[in-house]
């Protein structure tokens, strides 16, 4: 799946990364608690979440994660938007709510695929 | 044996936002040094964890990466309330982070679990009342 498929899944807006959205992406998690999301490790993943603030952006580039979607019509600032964008992360904004917007990308085939770092 | 690259930084303890900038810092130090993406993301994700902790618990402090032939190590210093029960403060779940940082990602009990999990030796000394310091090594 792609970046481009997400936006398409989600109807999504692109708040930054236009550029990036034929990158493919191989798994996905969805969580407020970034905590959670450290635990475990994926590679090229994309991270729904509902928390808007610049440590989802931290913690994505610690986790070489690379596109960030904000849930529920959320919209980050434009100072996290650019730190994003500094880092390569695509972000994207949808009106969908957590479960649906994780429905949906699970149901087009994008699985978690998370595996705890032991 | 050669002496280790030395990198220092201030963890800000007022400022939450702010929190993580000296992993980020490091992060792409270890990128520029060429290190494999499996042990930058091991180093980065576990100095991360600890400066959030440090930020919530302790006001700051300070952290220092050492990187040797065959390692890295990370060492955090604080001067905060000490950590009263060590065993305890390790299982997952456990946290007497304030509710407000809940809210804002953090506080589930995560961070030092996670931290051991992605390195291959941590040491906790801490006394309540005078800090913590948290030594973490990262083999090549």
């Amino acid at each position: 799946m792609t970046i481009r498929d997400i936006r398409d899944l989600l109807d999504a807006q692109v708040l930054c990364g236009d550029g990036e959205l034929d990158r493919e992406v191989h798994s996905a998690c969805g969580s407020d608690m970034m905590s959670d999301v450290l635990a475990f490790v994926k590679n090229q993943a994309v991270l729904l979440t509902g928390l808007v603030n610049a440590q989802v952006v931290r913690t994505a580039v610690m986790m070489d994660i690379v596109c960030i979607v904000f849930v529920r019509s959320k919209k980050p600032s434009q100072e996290i938007v650019d730190f994003a964008e500094e880092n390569d992360i695509t972000v994207l904004t949808t009106a969908r709510r957590m479960y649906e917007a994780c429905g949906r990308l699970y149901a087009a085939g994008l699985k978690g695929n998370g595996e705890m770092h032991e | 044996m050669s002496e280790p690259l030395k990198f220092q930084y201030e963890v800000d303890g007022d400022n939450f936002t702010s929190a993580g900038q000296a992993s980020v810092q490091v992060k792409k130090v270890l990128r520029r040094l060429g290190l494999d993406p499996e042990t930058i993301r091991r180093v980065s994700i576990a100095m991360y964890e600890g400066e959030i902790n440090m930020v919530i618990h302790a006001g700051g402090g300070e952290a220092e990466v050492l990187i040797y032939e065959d390692s890295i190590e990370i060492i955090l210093r604080d001067k905060g309330p000490g950590i009263a029960d060590i065993d305890q403060a390790m299982q997952e779940g456990f946290s007497t982070a304030p509710d407000n940082i809940r809210s804002l990602g953090f506080g589930a009990g995560m961070g030092l679990p996670n931290m051991k999990r992605y390195t291959d030796d941590m040491q906790i000394e801490s006394t309540v009342g005078v800090g913590t310091t948290i030594t973490m090594r990262v083999n090549l």
